[in-house]
């Protein structure tokens, strides 16, 4: 007798994922937007050339961890004065978050103080 | 793909409209960094919607009562009560200045007349209470009438006072103040379904804290490698399973979960369960790791299912099966083509949150240009709203919004260039048992309810 090989129609197929989504997978959805995320990648690399190959390294969390805060040390900023005399004080450059070196942030790069607290709007 | 948003059906359950209620806040153009909503929270029975901001202010909505004689006040959301929860402080031996922007809040379950949440900045976490008072006590006789105490001896008469009653007073008091048991920024609190403790967790350890003891905490989960250099990934958020009060959950950078319990041992560093879709390596980019980080995780109600947001999409875990997701919901897709200016401008780097619906039904989660997402999972149905001022007449049904990747775009359309990347929505909340929701809109607060409501 011969034995009929079972097609693929015969198998049952578990949805995964609802079926609006044309992505069923994550294969598929990895595959169809390759392009667009590698054209994506390219962009960002011309315009920026000496972004590091991973981004998930130790400086990019580090930066995260910081977040932004912005560190003030009178005794460096007096002493940075004192040295310079009637020089200029280096300025904060265009990243303000790095604490490097000689950078030292002055006062005019510190965010001001908020003033007296008010009632929300959301309550009037 | 090209729309993204569904074919007109609401989601939600079965054929749910949803329309306009209320909007909070104000309407000028010029938004104060400090009215900024930075999280929305529902109480357990939904009578009390409290949100959070940027100026470290609490806002309490409560429900109206039914009132026959006032209809359309029906269910509507009124201040309850608003205090100043957390103050800008300065570190002074680090140098570092300590953001008062309210990052969560969450409602202890009510256990008596008063109410209880903890709310939390960077760094603090406080425990409030939110008593009302509607008697006061008059008639005493130590006072004289310029309000001058009585010399205590000069008063011959015993006079018990009277209570009488008076305008509804609602107090807000800083019942604890749990600080200093975190050298990073808290993303995540917890309350445990113990009543007792609760967990905070910052971008590398986890505490976990007694309600009653504010100077001591037992950190259980420390990621944070001997060397900094080392360190591949950050905690994102965290959350206690609703009903297993061992177990919790906590979500990374890596777009990876894992799920600790408690009873294995009491440091908390090996995980019992690790909750990793595998990737297609071959499809790997510079932004992978960066749109997989997770931005929030939520326990389903039955404490079965778990869901966690990423950049472009929501996804729902079955705790029973750690190798994918049983569903991936697209969010906004069509963003995918755009993620070299999204690294650009940093929205890449935006936070969402999810919710889901009371029964699990549906869940709940924000994009850019004001829009939001709902996903039923029974229907298979999804829907993007808009949460817009243009649309806020009381009672207006809210139009499906659609978004258009490339090629053509159809009338009623929005184009992809067109969206507004600085009206993002990134916190919502949904009612525990009804179909209302909270949307936080930059500096608005809309609440939408089922026409049904």
């Amino acid at each position: 007798m011969e034995v009929k090989p079972r097609k693929d129609a015969d198998r049952v197929v578990t949805r995964k994922t609802p079926p609006y989504s044309p992505q069923t997978s994550k294969d598929t959805q990895e595959k169809e937007g390759m392009l667009p995320e590698r054209a994506e990648e390219a962009k960002l690399k011309a315009k920026y050339p000496s972004l590091g190959q991973k981004p998930g390294g130790s400086d990019f969390l580090m930066k995260r961890l910081q977040k932004g805060q912005k560190y003030f040390d009178s005794g460096d900023y007096n002493m940075a004065k004192a040295k310079m005399k009637n020089k200029q004080l280096p300025s904060a450059g265009p990243d303000k978050n790095l604490v490097t070196g000689d950078h030292i942030p002055t006062p005019q790069d510190l965010p001001q103080r908020k003033s007296s607290l008010v009632t929300s709007k959301l309550a009037g | 793909m090209a729309g993204a948003g569904g074919g007109g059906c609401p989601a939600g359950g079965n054929d749910l409209q949803w329309c306009f209620s209320q909007v909070k806040g104000a309407v000028d153009e010029d938004v104060a960094e400090a009215d900024v909503i930075s999280t929305v929270e529902f109480s357990h029975s939904g009578d009390l919607l409290a949100t959070g901001d940027k100026g470290g202010r609490v806002v309490i909505f409560q429900r109206e009562q039914e009132n026959k004689s006032r209809p359309h006040s029906r269910g509507e959301y009124n201040v309850y009560s608003t205090f100043q929860s957390h103050e800008p402080e300065f570190d002074y031996l680090k140098s570092l200045e300590i953001e008062e922007k309210i990052n969560k809040i969450r409602w202890l379950p009510q256990q008596g007349a008063a109410r209880f949440l903890l709310s939390t900045n960077d760094k603090t976490i406080k425990l409030w209470k939110i008593s009302e008072r509607d008697k006061r006590a008059e008639g005493y006789n130590l006072k004289d009438e310029d309000g001058r105490l009585r010399d205590p001896l000069r008063i011959t008469a015993l006079r018990v006072p009277i209570l009488k009653p008076m305008d509804l007073m609602v107090e807000a008091s800083p019942r604890r103040v749990f600080a200093n048991a975190h050298t990073y920024h808290i993303n995540s609190i917890s309350v445990n379904s113990d009543h007792e403790t609760y967990l905070s967790a910052d971008d590398l350890r986890i505490n976990l804290w007694h309600l009653e003891i504010t100077d001591r905490s037992f950190n259980i989960v420390d990621i944070k490698p001997a060397n900094m250099e080392e360190l591949t990934e950050v905690i994102t958020a965290a959350e206690f399973h609703p009903h297993q009060c061992n177990v919790l959950v906590y979500s990374s950078s890596k777009g990876t979960i894992r799920l600790c319990d408690m009873r294995s041992s009491a440091l908390c560093d090996r995980h019992s369960k690790f909750f990793e879709e595998p990737e297609d390596p071959s499809s790997r980019s510079f932004f992978s790791e960066i749109i997989s980080s997770v931005s929030d995780v939520k326990f389903s109600h039955s404490g079965r299912y778990m869901m966690t947001r990423d950049y472009l999409s929501v996804k729902v875990w079955d705790l029973n099966m750690e190798s994918r997701p049983v569903e991936t919901h697209q969010v906004h897709e069509y963003l995918r083509s755009k993620l070299c200016s999204l690294y650009e401008n940093d929205c890449i780097f935006d936070k969402f949150e999810c919710c889901w619906n009371g029964s699990d039904s549906a869940i709940m989660t924000g994009s850019y240009n004001n829009f939001f997402r709902m996903f039923d999972r029974t229907t298979w149905r999804d829907v993007t709203l808009e949460a817009s001022r243009e649309n806020s007449k009381p009672r207006a049904s809210l139009k499906p919004r659609r978004v258009c990747a490339g090629g053509k775009r159809k009338k009623d359309e929005v184009s992809v260039d067109s969206l507004d990347f600085s009206k993002k929505i990134l916190h919502t909340a949904w009612h525990p048992v009804e179909n209302i929701i909270a949307v936080a809109a930059t500096n608005n607060l809309y609440i939408f309810q089922d026409k049904a409501n």
